[in-house]
């Protein structure tokens, strides 16, 4: 089965700041990977990447085989959303926020967005103006609004930052489930290392743009190679 | 109804104020010159008429004249509502009106000059050279050739309306070929110029603009008042001091302004005036005092 | 004050009378504002919208000074420029659009497009440049992001609207160069004013202003209305 992602010496670089330094990576089907890392250490910039919204400045970066050049075709675009950490929601409501992708797609199945509106507990909702919900209900708008795209990609950047223990839980569940059952491939950029371990695959250390360590989720913590990884893990600041 | 900001400079602003407080000073130290309001039509005015005379009057006087210069209709409105000391306007049979309503002393014959009819050099109405201008509008109507009218009540719009009365023929603005444009004489000839029409127009602005209409020339009333053969085109001034009652008037000065225009000394500034720019003059005095001196 | 008074009863005089020659100047003052307002606003807003999405934009720092210096064009100027631009001896004096409303909508569209694009431009760039990134992670093209941007600052860009109406229907300089305040033809209310004032007729002109502001009123409080009803969420 060929790879979803793979990445060959990508470098990206804002100025003379090379952000992300990855030689090789590759993402397999299904699984969910797991980032962690420090503030800044690119994690974010590596998921813009993924998520086609930035042209690497060097490498090749491949989706299922395809080499991607600047401008990525519409429908390998269409495959892949990201979940953000402050989720942007539209002067709407709520309902009219998680129909957003399937309208920019042309396409229209309303059953599957009340659904995913019901899923993430937005039912009594749907209604009111985007813009009144608290942050844990935005941000669960915000995954209603990913899945009913039904990507074959999810990616999230700290989609729990903000949030509460209730509304971390019920993304946390919803996200395993939507792997378990689509076989989404999932990748969770995350600092909060528990956050990781409780949900993904694998796992990978970045730290400066670069990956320090990537391995099975239970490997990664119960014996780390690196003494990076095993610094990060006991919570010391590592550079 | 958009406000449109003025960036005014800070300095300029300080300066203004300077200027401002100083003439303040200096209006406390020496006695305060009085101000006539003078409400005339904008031919004498852009001429350059008024400039050229009237500093005489005001040093003569120790007073300031205040030029508000409009159409003749609102010239007059001024006078009625007593916002103008004094009228100089061309439109008899209003200024005659005017004085016998009452609101007005008297009218008096200050200067005239001519008015002429103008057109597309193709001349579809064939009117070229014909003598009086009521038989020139009349062919015009009757071949239904383009008219650009004032239309705006000024004095050359009340000329214009008292030559269809005698030409015999209704403009009629529904068929097309009577444009009442409602603007300045300038307005009216650029517009004659760009589409070929006929106008009628005093000769003063028309000589003024002449360069920059190269598609009209001269219909009726020839290359000079003394070639023009038809005599209601005689475009006549005249001075009518607004009557006191009318509100805050300065009676006084009003009255002295209507004796010095119609004084030898203010005529014959009048009529050297524009001789050395355009070889002839613009105005010819024609005050009672000037034509039995 | 008697001026004043008799203006008002005169204005709702010409109203209740519906004055054929008022109707005709209303209409035509409509019909001119509409269809500067219409091209300015075609025109204007994806242009406004382009430059406010594309922060990137080379000569930025010289097209958005030139954009706000545009939106306070003396109407004069603007006219003039149309003038020459429209006259026998100009480039264009081959369509015949002087003194025309065609005319008259060309000087009150170049008076009113550098409004309609600086209020949009800043109206698309007050939205938060993360929403753009997140709508494109959603799937939407470069024309679905602008659109949807436009729609997030309707308010600012119906701003962008009533600015510029208000800027055309109250305008008389350009209109009365390029139109020529021909009776019947190309008379708006703002010329008519400018006449009978000239004419002396203050209570006409008043009057005719007092219709102006009415109109102006009128149709502003439509757009309120609008904007309220779509601002809501």
């Amino acid at each position: 089965m060929t790879d979803v992602y793979t990445l060959e010496g990508i470098e990206h670089r804002y100025g003379d700041r090379t952000v992300v330094d990855v030689p090789r990576l590759s993402i397999e089907p299904g699984e969910i990977l797991g980032v962690v890392g420090p503030s800044g250490a690119g994690k974010s910039t590596l998921l813009r990447l993924l998520n086609f919204l930035e042209h690497p400045t060097k490498g090749r970066l491949m989706y299922r085989g395809e080499e991607i050049g600047p401008d990525a075709p519409l429908a390998l675009r269409r495959d892949v959303t990201t979940v953000f950490q402050r989720p942007m929601l539209l002067r709407r409501s709520v309902a009219a926020n998680v129909r957003f992708g399937q309208k920019m797609r042309g396409e229209s199945d309303e059953s599957r967005v009340q659904r995913c509106i019901e899923r993430l507990g937005l039912a009594e909702l749907a209604d009111e103006p985007a813009r009144t919900l608290s942050v844990g209900e935005a941000q669960r708008a915000a995954l209603a609004r990913a899945l009913v795209v039904r990507p074959s990609v999810l990616l999230l950047d700290e989609p729990t930052g903000n949030l509460d223990p209730y509304n971390t839980g019920l993304l946390e569940e919803i996200v395993g489930e939507e792997n378990a059952e689509r076989g989404t491939t999932v990748v969770l950029v995350t600092h909060d290392v528990f956050q990781a371990r409780r949900l993904a695959d694998r796992t990978a250390l970045m730290i400066s743009g670069r990956i320090v360590e990537l391995a099975e989720t239970e490997e990664f913590y119960e014996n780390p190679k690196a003494p990076t990884t095993a610094a990060f893990l006991r919570g010391e600041l590592v550079l | 109804m958009t406000p449109r900001r003025a960036k005014t400079p800070l300095p300029l602003l300080a300066l203004l104020l300077v200027v401002l407080l100083g003439a303040s000073c200096s209006a406390g130290a020496t006695a305060a010159p009085r101000v006539l309001r003078l409400a005339t039509t904008t031919s004498t005015y852009d001429s350059g008429l008024l400039d050229a005379i009237l500093p005489s009057f005001e040093n003569q006087e120790n007073a300031r004249v205040d030029v508000v210069a409009v159409g003749t209709g609102q010239a007059i409105a001024l006078g009625e509502a007593g916002d103008a000391d004094v009228i100089l306007v061309h439109a008899r049979a209003r200024e005659d009106a005017f004085v016998a309503d009452g609101h007005g002393t008297e009218r008096l014959d200050v200067m005239y000059n001519d008015f002429i009819v103008v057109g597309p050099p193709d001349d579809p109405a064939a009117v070229e050279g014909t003598p009086i201008a009521a038989d020139a509008l009349a062919a015009i109507a009757e071949a239904g050739a383009t008219f650009a009218s004032r239309g705006d009540d000024s004095g050359t719009h009340a000329k214009e309306q008292s030559l269809w009365a005698a030409s015999g023929t209704e403009p009629d603005s529904g068929a097309g070929w009577y444009k009442s444009l409602g603007q300045g004489m300038g307005s009216t000839l650029n517009y004659a110029n760009e589409t070929g029409a006929y106008a009628l127009t005093d000769r003063g602005t028309y000589l003024s603009q002449r360069d920059s209409l190269p598609n009209l020339t001269v219909m009726v009333g020839g290359a000079s008042i003394d070639e023009n053969a038809d005599p209601i085109l005689l475009n006549s001034y005249g001075v009518i001091p607004v009557n006191p009652d009318a509100g805050e008037i300065d009676a006084d000065l009003a009255s002295a302004f209507a004796e010095w225009i119609t004084s030898l000394d203010a005529q014959q500034m009048i009529e050297s005036y524009g001789v050395e720019t355009f070889g002839r003059p613009l105005f010819y005095p024609n005050s009672s005092a000037w034509t039995n001196r | 004050m008697d001026t004043l008074a008799r203006a008002l009863v005169d204005a709702f005089g010409l109203l209740l009378a519906l004055d054929p020659e008022l109707v005709e100047v209303v209409a035509r003052t409509l019909q001119v504002t509409i269809g500067a307002l219409f091209v300015a606003l075609v025109v204007g807003i994806p242009i406004g919208a382009a430059i406010g999405l594309t922060r990137d934009l080379p000569g930025r720092a010289i097209l958005i000074p030139v954009i706000y210096t545009g939106m306070g064009l003396p109407p004069v100027v603007v006219g003039l420029f149309t003038y020459l631009l429209l006259s026998n001896q100009g480039p264009l004096g081959g369509l015949g659009w002087l003194f025309t409303p065609t005319g008259m909508v060309v000087a009150q569209t170049i008076i009113a497009l550098p409004l309609v694009v600086g209020l949009t431009m800043t109206a698309v760039q007050s939205i938060d440049p993360d929403l753009p990134v997140q709508m494109r992670a959603l799937g939407a093209t470069r024309m679905q992001i602008a659109m949807t941007t436009l729609l997030e600052s309707r308010a600012g860009v119906t701003a962008a609207v009533v600015a510029a109406y208000g800027a055309i229907i109250s305008e008389v300089g350009a209109v009365m160069l390029v139109g020529g305040n021909i009776e019947g033809e190309t008379r708006v209310l703002t010329t008519a004013i400018v006449l009978e004032t000239r004419k002396g007729n203050f209570a006409l002109a008043l009057a005719l202003g007092i219709i102006l502001l009415g109109i102006a009123f009128l149709t502003n409080f439509a757009f309120h209305r609008l904007q309220v009803r779509q601002g809501g969420p």
